[in-house]
């Protein structure tokens, strides 16, 4: 039987003074993701941007629960988002959205 | 038990104010209690006391660090024989193969820096491992190069980076994970340098004390030493009395 994927989400900061298009970020993390593990690593991560706001700078990622190292790593290694420099900070790691949303708020 | 996580290189521009408060203000909200700053060897007293007021504000914890990048062991002996007793931590950029082997062997040499990205300039082997597990050294790693390079340049920097932590480690050599970030935008936190350094094959527990119980070590070591009550290692003076 196939088992059932565990996911994690992951509430970011995007720390820079410009703003960014959400096709920008997700794609510039998934450069990262290739540059760091090659195409069978981040075949694993089942990567999606599930919310953003390019005005607060705030995203929510999905990922699988055995990834979240890897997709942390990467994250880390962003440097810049086209030519413009940036850092991405993970603030909370949960395993619901309802849940993520609660512990930021806290 | 909840970790306490230092950075022991932080570089901000010393002479820009506002760049250096923002750096300190960023490393408390990352989570870092304790930053370590490399001061200039004339760097002004009140300047110091200054760099310890901002930490204050922010609630972080500061500690002085000297830098020393000697060309000879002569040199090296020297520099730590003038710096030891003004500094918190002294780290030592080994260039060459004499200097790295004379700062392994040195009780006085916190932290041993290689410049890992150059293949001409590996001097950490097995021969110079054995000589810091003898003594106190500990092997310092900056993320800075890990985020500022790319391409083979990486490439290799993560193979010299491997090599290291697996000789440090067979040696049980401490390893400390710094940032040597230069602007804000170069800090991470410390679970996110964490994840990096598995780009190393530094395992999940080691990388956290490697930016946890490892650098506090060092501080607490040496402020015990700096202490006017400390006599010897294991002896320290508890109250004078007016015979004494």
């Amino acid at each position: 039987m196939l088992k059932k994927m565990r996911r994690r989400y992951l509430a970011l900061k995007i720390d820079s003074n410009e703003t960014f298009s959400s096709r920008e970020l997700i794609g510039t993390v998934w450069d990262a993701i290739l540059k760091l593990y090659g195409e069978y690593g981040a075949s694993r991560t089942g990567l999606a941007l599930i919310d953003y706001d390019a005005e607060k700078k705030f995203a929510i990622l999905r990922t699988a629960h055995t990834t979240v190292d890897m997709v942390r790593a990467a994250l880390a290694s962003i440097t810049k988002i086209g030519d413009k420099p940036v850092a991405v900070h993970v603030l909370k790691v949960s395993g619901t959205i309802r849940a993520l949303y609660k512990k930021i708020k806290q | 038990m909840k970790r306490t996580y230092a950075d022991l290189h932080l570089r901000p521009d010393l002479r820009n104010n506002e760049q250096v408060t923002h750096m300190i203000r960023k490393a408390s909200q990352l989570g870092y209690r304790l930053i370590a700053i490399p001061i200039p060897q004339n760097f002004p007293e009140e300047k110091i006391q200054k760099l310890q007021n901002i930490c204050k504000e922010n609630k972080v914890d500061f500690a002085s660090r000297a830098d020393l990048k000697p060309k000879t062991s002569k040199e090296l002996i020297k520099n730590l024989r003038n710096l030891r007793r003004r500094f918190e931590i002294t780290a030592v950029m080994c260039e060459s193969k004499k200097v790295a082997r004379q700062a392994a062997k040195d009780r006085r040499v916190d932290l041993l820096n290689f410049p890992s990205y150059n293949p001409q300039k590996i001097f950490f082997d097995k021969a110079e491992a054995e000589l810091a597990s003898n003594a106190l050294a500990s092997l310092e790693i900056n993320i800075k190069p890990l985020l500022t390079l790319a391409g083979r340049a990486r490439i290799r920097l993560l193979s010299c980076l491997r090599r290291e932590v697996t000789i440090a480690e067979s040696f049980h050599i401490p390893i400390v994970i710094s940032s040597e970030a230069s602007n804000e935008l170069l800090m991470r936190k410390p679970r996110e340098i964490a994840a990096l350094t598995s780009l190393f094959d530094l395992d999940k527990s080691s990388a956290l004390e490697a930016v946890s119980k490892n650098p506090m070590t060092i501080i607490k070591r040496n402020r015990e030493k700096l202490s006017p009550k400390f006599v010897a290692p294991g002896i320290r003076l508890i109250r004078r009395r007016k015979d004494c």
